[in-house]
């Protein structure tokens, strides 16, 4: 279900109703329906599905999975649990 | 393209699977419910980097391929009428229903569209005021705020010429089912992230503790879906089954409040059948009563018709990992993904139509949800 | 509700991926370029015509005629719009006949246009079509030697539909067809790929998104012959147009009864294409190119057939993207970027996009 893909806010109409913003997929720009993240800013990323933006995504959780996944193998001995470990650190477990 | 390049890297993929080879001892064997990442695992080849330990079992979650025949069946009918202008995300168009698709009725003068999002139905009613427009509401929570706003709105623009045909299913109660079908064989569950995106991790733990299974919620590029593996079989080994959200950056434990509020004004939770699978009780939505003017099914007095899914189809059982494509008589046979009886067979991910393509490479038929072959030599 | 969210797709412009079988009436995808399409061929016009040089089943057929060699080849093109980023309904008529002939190695000649208009279609709608359908065959140094013009009522037809054919000859010694694929060949591709279509899908009305992508329409048959100068042994060319380089592959391996293994990391996809396809929900090995060339040359041949493609303008980005080999004969495979496996069927028709 529910191809979801990620887009950079480029502009918001608030304005519009409902709430509309343009959202940049990589050199694709098309309008989505941001009702459902009105807190969102210009320059931030959003998922989206069938043209609405369902959650904004956090930078710091992307980052600490891509941290925990270059770690593996390395940290795991030393540390225990690496991801938990990054997840308590990024304060999203 | 950020977000999906960096969950992309075939190094990063190789420790992964390193960690997954190196925790697995025994066998394991792991559903991934959404048809999204099945598509993604099929894509990428992941089920044949995994060791042989790991089983994925490809779940129900395309919710073109669960809609059933019946409701296809009211969809047909709807979109034959003169006056209607019925529209439908595009991968619904080829599903057939008894004997035709939404394609055939175009053929026939029938005025059936493809939309990319559901207020583009709306925008087409406000257009053509002396048309009757009528949108394929299909799909699990994550595309249900879509389909909900897309109703409040008509309402609140007053466009009395919309309404949707309602075909919406919700993930838990299907994870309830196909836990408590005899000899299920599932182990442990691949959550769908943007289900998760939606509604939250709440109803999960739940499930967790009373099925004792593994809940992983995860993404979708390559590298959450092996995350998603590597935590939910390190669960196993370790003999645990809790919730764990391995997709973070897109999901958090409250979901959407405001999308789950939308979902909740329009929508009231309904049994509903699906197809291959059955009845499953309070695993859709289907318009509040506040809601029925907008409500397809009534409108245009599509609720008599009935239609039985064939009985020759035992994609519910594939589904569920209890029994392989081939094991089906009507496999390759009566059933094709040209001529497909069953929601496997529908879509090109399905289990069923996946054994299909793979069978004509004169290959020893793969093990459930593994889809390796003799002369492509997987690389390891 | 702002207007920007009018996004409705009108499926006159999809084919239909999976229409049933047997249904006795003709679907959009019978004209898909993939499965339905070669059923049609198959099953209704090989069997009806009865002759051997049909049955090949190339882009063009090559005929002997007063002791010379013939590429023969005719084309409808039905685009909406009629006028996109990088070309236009003529663009499209002139360069998909040429490469047509090219792909049988021949040196296009003479082209022939037949319109049919529709009851009220502006005449500077026409003018526009047919002055790039001369520049087009001009830059391809073919010529436009006899023509047509039918008009059909208001609401009978689609505007302006054009439809070409083309001779040209083919150079002694040369033998070029899907046949003779041969395992070890290598598989090139002359560039980036999946621009047309994108640039197709992003004007369409409803679909409409924004991307700087222009069509790839352009005549191979220079670049084809600066390929035969390496060597007259080419064993296949084919332009992937419509169901993409999926579809060309699939036709080449199932006419020789070998199989192709793809590199899919080798393969040339611009970004804007890959996040067009991955917003839609597509496959860029599906999507429409319309002026690009897959060939199957001998191993021996191949990096000297690169370079002297990569020395041509329309050859500027060629790439070995596989490998013909001797398994799985009939599919083509791609090893993933994450070294995974995946069979690359043939598209039944063009691909709609997804949800799910």
């Amino acid at each position: 279900m529910c191809l979801a893909v990620p887009g950079k806010v480029v502009a918001i109409d608030d304005s519009a109703d409902p709430l509309t913003g343009l959202i940049d997929f990589g050199g694709v720009q098309k309008q989505a329906c941001l009702e459902y993240v009105p807190e969102v800013r210009v320059g931030e990323y959003v998922i989206v599905h069938v043209g609405f933006a369902l959650q904004r995504l956090d930078e710091e959780s992307a980052l600490a999975s891509l941290k925990l996944f270059e770690e593996l193998g390395l940290l795991e001995e030393e540390f225990g649990d690496a991801w938990e470990q990054a997840a308590k650190e990024a304060g999203t477990a | 393209m950020k977000y999906i390049d960096e969950f992309n890297d075939p190094e990063l993929a190789r420790r992964l699977l390193d960690e997954i080879r190196a925790t697995a001892t025994r066998p394991w064997a792991l559903m991934e419910v959404c048809g999204g990442q099945t598509h993604s695992i099929i894509r990428h080849g992941i089920d044949q980097l995994l060791p042989e330990q790991v089983e994925l079992i490809h779940g129900p979650g395309c919710p073109v391929c669960v809609t059933p025949l019946e409701v296809i069946d009211k969809a047909l009918e709807i979109a034959s009428r003169p006056g209607v202008i019925f529209c439908s995300f595009g991968d619904m168009l080829r599903v057939p229903g008894t004997g035709r698709d939404l394609f055939r009725v175009k053929g026939e003068g029938g005025d059936v569209r493809v939309v990319y999002s559901p207020l583009d139905a709306l925008e087409l009613a406000r257009r053509h005021p002396d048309r009757e427009v009528v949108f394929f509401a299909i799909g699990f929570e994550t595309t249900a705020p879509a389909n909900a706003m897309a109703v409040h709105q008509a309402r609140r623009l007053g466009l009395s010429n919309f309404s949707l045909l309602v075909s919406h299913v919700r993930v838990p109660p299907a994870v309830e089912a196909i836990m408590t079908a005899p000899a299920c064989r599932v182990q442990g569950f691949l959550a769908a992230g943007h289900v998760c995106s939606v509604m939250g991790t709440a109803e999960y733990p739940e499930l967790a503790e009373r099925f004792g299974v593994p809940m992983v919620v995860t993404g979708f590029e390559p590298l959450d879906i092996l995350e998603g593996i590597r935590r939910a079989v390190r669960q196993l080994e370790r003999g645990e089954h809790r919730v764990e959200n391995a997709y973070p950056r897109a999901v958090r434990e409250e979901g959407n409040p405001a999308a789950v509020r939308m979902i909740e004004e329009v929508f009231e939770v309904t049994d509903r059948s699906w197809r291959g699978i059955g009845r499953i009780p309070a695993s859709g939505w289907r318009l509040r009563d506040a809601f029925r003017a907008y409500d397809a099914e009534h409108r245009f007095d599509v609720t008599g018709i009935r239609t039985e899914e064939p009985a020759e189809c035992r994609s519910g059982e594939v589904l569920q990992g209890l029994i392989k494509p081939t094991e089906c008589a009507a496999f390759g046979t009566t059933c094709t993904p040209r001529t497909p009886l069953g929601a496997t067979m529908v879509s090109s991910e399905g289990a069923c139509a996946a054994y299909y393509l793979y069978r004509r490479m004169n290959a020893p038929t793969p093990p459930a949800g593994r889809a390796t072959q003799e002369g492509v030599a997987p690389v390891a | 509700m702002p207007e920007q969210l009018a996004e409705v797709v009108d499926p006159a412009n999809w084919t239909c991926p999976a229409p049933l079988r047997d249904q006795g009436v003709v679907v959009m995808g019978h004209g898909g370029g993939g499965a339905l399409s070669a059923e049609l061929m198959e099953q209704v016009f090989t069997p009806a015509y009865g002759n051997a040089t049909l049955a090949g089943l190339a882009d063009s057929a090559v005929l002997e005629l007063g002791g010379a060699r013939l590429a023969f080849s005719t084309d409808s093109y039905v685009v909406r719009p009629l006028f996109f980023p990088g070309g236009s309904l003529g663009d499209l008529a002139v360069n998909g006949t040429v490469n047509d002939l090219a792909m049988s190695g021949a040196r296009p000649a003479y082209l022939s246009a037949a319109f049919v208009l529709e009851e009220g279609v502006e005449l500077t709608v026409v003018e526009r079509i047919a002055r790039a359908m001369g520049a087009a065959a001009e830059t391809a140094g073919v010529t436009i030697a006899t023509g047509d013009t039918k008009v059909v009522e208001s609401g009978h037809g689609d505007g302006v539909y054009v439809t070409t054919a083309g001779v040209g000859l083919v150079p002694d010694g040369v033998d070029i067809r899907p046949q003779r694929a041969r395992p070890g060949d290598a598989v090139i591709v002359s560039g980036p790929i999946g621009l047309h279509g994108v640039a197709i899908m992003s004007v369409r009305e409803g679909l409409e998104f924004g991307v700087e992508v222009a069509s790839d329409t352009a005549p191979l048959a220079d670049l084809v012959a600066s390929m035969l100068a390496v060597t007259s042994d080419i064993h296949v060319l084919r332009d992937p147009t419509r169901g993409g380089l999926a579809a060309s592959l699939n036709e080449i391996a199932r006419a020789s009864g070998t199989g192709v293994r793809l590199q899919e990391r080798a393969v040339p996809v611009p970004d804007a294409v890959a996040n067009a396809c991955g917003f839609l929900g597509i496959d860029p090995l599906y999507v429409a190119n319309e002026g690009r060339l897959v060939a199957f040359v001998p191993r021996s041949a191949a990096d000297e057939v690169l370079a002297a493609m990569r020395d041509h303008p329309q050859g500027a980005g060629a790439t070995l993207i596989g490998e013909c080999v001797a398994d799985h004969p009939g599919m083509v495979v791609a090893a993933t970027g994450l070294g995974g496996t995946r069979v690359v069927d043939l598209p039944l028709g063009e691909q709609l996009p997804r949800i799910c």
